[in-house]
């Protein structure tokens, strides 16, 4: 173990490796922004506002001969986005918290045995198993049982109602973003001094108590964390929302009523795979390459928020 | 991500006091909360095993021995457009050749950030790197990697068409790009592990008169193998499952195609198929409407990665055994 693999040696080239981590992300980002550029160059700012149909903007852009055609409005994409992305953090921050508590605190430890492979289990199935029981199961069983027929035919003159719904997207969305979740909540329920807890105990709250006011107020920052990791991952959910979100891009209306519930979106990752047979074509590849950056943007910008949270909580907990 | 990589460790059995009595004597809205707790817990358990069990009866339903050895072929009729060969192939190939990719970067890069980790501010930026990568989602990393490689200079990874336009897609770009995705979780892993091996583990091998070099190769990485097992097999769990990857850069073909002349080498250059793709194409949002050959095909994939899971679970257990003396 001399000559060539000497200390002064081995750093540098073990760090060359994360080095190239690094060059890797450089790239990544002057890549997908350089092809980007077209579209968000002609359309300035009015590329994430509203006006027109962005379904038939997209088919003018494939069409188009050049000069290219980079006409677009992308707001209902992005609300598409914001929408099931921002439900499924939601649900998913108190479907998680809930967990979390249980799994800590109040699960027998039988119990606990079955919980935790569950949650590794739930993270670890593929998106496309996801949308296939979407696509299979929930969208059939929502088209036949739960969208009446009167549903339908009340918004008829503007969308078809299929059951590829912004309900069961939000409603995989929150089944996949979930373990993340609860992975990093029970993490920092657990590292929560056991002397605040048992002083709190001492005390005379009730176990319910002390977890709610002392562990969970401790593990905030944990939470905040988990759930903008969470959204992160939901805003790059591509498969599983492209198989359940139907073909259309619309912008599902609140005023709708329950109807909204019911009624298609097409977030961004999504239209990029529906959209990828046509991503050779120049001015339509471009596009989606847009959509790339706009996702890009905002989850690194959340992974960067969620590390520099969690980091700070390590200095906390240390 | 890294929270998902840990091994499950045992911990001391934590004091469960109970001055209060039973649940009974709380407050209504402690225990409506206690309710909640449970509910979730027990729903989250009840939509995985409904998962698991809904995919086992539909592929116990349509697996057929015969569609794991007939290839696939494009065709309407649904007797007569074979079984997922190539998409099997295509999942291995890819499994093993992104984490020949992704091991030993993920290794050196966590060995790094834990034993050297000099300067540090360079050391931050590579933390804060793979958190980023982690946090990519696959569409966007397969977008770059479309455009990555599609340049000139790349052909010789994918096939090239006439007048030297190159394709820029092929097996070996889908494994570069999948590495990505393993990546962050062995390098968690590892650090994990590291992290975890107590100072004087170290401290005896300096000692001893070995250099820093020399304690990483005999006694850290050993001592840490357990846990860049249980990375690599969370990261080929990961690279199973990606759809978005394969679906952009595989090349679109169902059956595995080869490019170039060495043996081997060729399949990784030519296009092919995943099992993952394989479902997506057979569902209907693809363009076949096969949904049994997809169910057969999904239950497939969903044993790989519970077998995964499985083994993840006993590596983490067996290494708390056999691992004792460093604690």
């Amino acid at each position: 173990m001399s000559g060539w693999w000497s200390d002064r040696r081995v750093g540098p080239a073990l760090g060359s490796a994360g080095v190239l981590v690094l060059a890797i992300i450089a790239g990544m980002t002057v890549y997908v922004l350089r092809e980007a550029w077209p579209s968000f160059s002609a359309n300035g700012l009015a590329w994430f506002g509203t006006g027109g149909d962005a379904n038939v903007q997209l088919e003018n852009i494939f069409r188009s001969e050049p000069p290219f055609e980079y006409m677009l409005r992308a707001w209902p994409l992005l609300y598409g986005t914001l929408l099931s992305s921002g439900g499924a953090v939601i649900f998913g921050l108190v479907l998680s918290t809930l967990t979390a508590v249980f799994i800590v605190e109040f699960a027998p430890p039988s119990v606990v045995r079955i919980l935790e492979p569950v949650v590794r289990l739930l993270a670890g199935v593929p998106s496309v198993i996801y949308g296939l029981i979407g696509v299979l199961v929930l969208v059939p069983f929502l088209n036949d049982h739960l969208i009446s027929t009167e549903r339908k035919e009340s918004v008829f003159y503007v969308i078809q109602l299929t059951g590829q719904s912004l309900l069961v997207a939000t409603a995989l969305l929150t089944i996949m973003i979930v373990p993340i979740m609860i992975a990093i909540a029970v993490d920092a329920l657990r590292s929560v001094p056991s002397s605040w807890t048992e002083g709190a105990l001492a005390l005379g709250a009730n176990r319910m108590r002390v977890m709610w006011t002392i562990a969970l107020r401790a593990a905030r920052p944990a939470l905040v964390a988990g759930a903008v990791l969470a959204l992160a991952r939901a805003l790059g959910e591509a498969i599983m929302l492209a198989m359940v979100s139907g073909g259309v891009i619309f912008a599902p209306n609140p005023l709708d009523g329950s109807t909204f519930f019911f009624e298609p979106i097409q977030p961004l990752a999504a239209a990029i795979v529906q959209g990828a047979e046509g991503i050779t074509v120049k001015p339509y590849g471009q596009t989606l390459f847009a959509f790339a950056a706009v996702i890009m943007v905002s989850s690194v910008g959340l992974s960067i928020t969620g590390w520099a949270v969690r980091r700070r909580l390590r200095r906390f907990a240390a | 991500m890294s929270a998902l990589a840990t091994p499950p460790q045992e911990r001391p059995p934590r004091l469960r006091t109970d001055p209060s009595g039973s649940w009974r004597a709380w407050p209504l809205r402690d225990r409506v909360l206690l309710g909640l707790c449970w509910a979730a817990g027990l729903a989250l358990i009840a939509i995985a095993a409904l998962i698991v069990l809904y995919m086992l009866v539909k592929g116990v339903q349509y697996l057929r021995p015969e569609l794991l050895w007939d290839r696939p072929e494009a065709s309407i009729d649904q007797s007569r457009s074979g079984g997922f060969l190539d998409p099997i192939l295509g999942t291995v190939l890819i499994v093993v050749g992104a984490l020949v990719i992704a091991a030993p970067l993920g290794v050196a890069t966590a060995v790094w950030l834990t034993e050297y980790g000099k300067p540090k501010w360079l050391a931050r930026m590579v933390e804060s790197g793979i958190e980023v990568i982690a946090g990519t989602p696959s569409i966007v990393l397969a977008l770059f990697g479309l455009a990555f490689f599609a340049q000139g200079g790349l052909g010789f990874l994918s096939a090239t068409g006439e007048g030297g336009a190159v394709f820029g897609r092929s097996l070996l770009i889908c494994c570069a790009v999948l590495s990505l995705e393993a990546l962050p979780l062995i390098v968690g892993a590892t650090r994990e592990g590291l992290l975890s091996t107590p100072r004087h583990v170290r401290e005896a091998s300096y000692a001893l008169g070995k250099t820093r070099a020399a304690t990483i190769h005999r006694v850290l990485l050993p001592v840490a193998r357990p846990n860049i097992a249980t990375g690599c097999a969370l990261g080929m769990g990961r690279v199973a499952g990606d759809t978005a990857v394969v679906l952009l850069l595989g090349g679109g073909t169902l059956q595995l195609t080869t490019n170039g002349s060495i043996p081997g080498l060729n399949y990784l250059q030519g296009t092919g198929s995943t099992l993952t793709t394989y479902v997506y194409a057979n569902s209907p949002s693809g363009e076949g409407g096969a949904p049994e050959k997809a169910y057969a095909a999904a239950f497939l994939l969903l044993a790989l990665v519970l077998v995964l899971n499985w083994a993840v679970d006993r590596i983490a257990r067996g290494s708390n055994e056999r691992l004792g003396w460093t604690r």
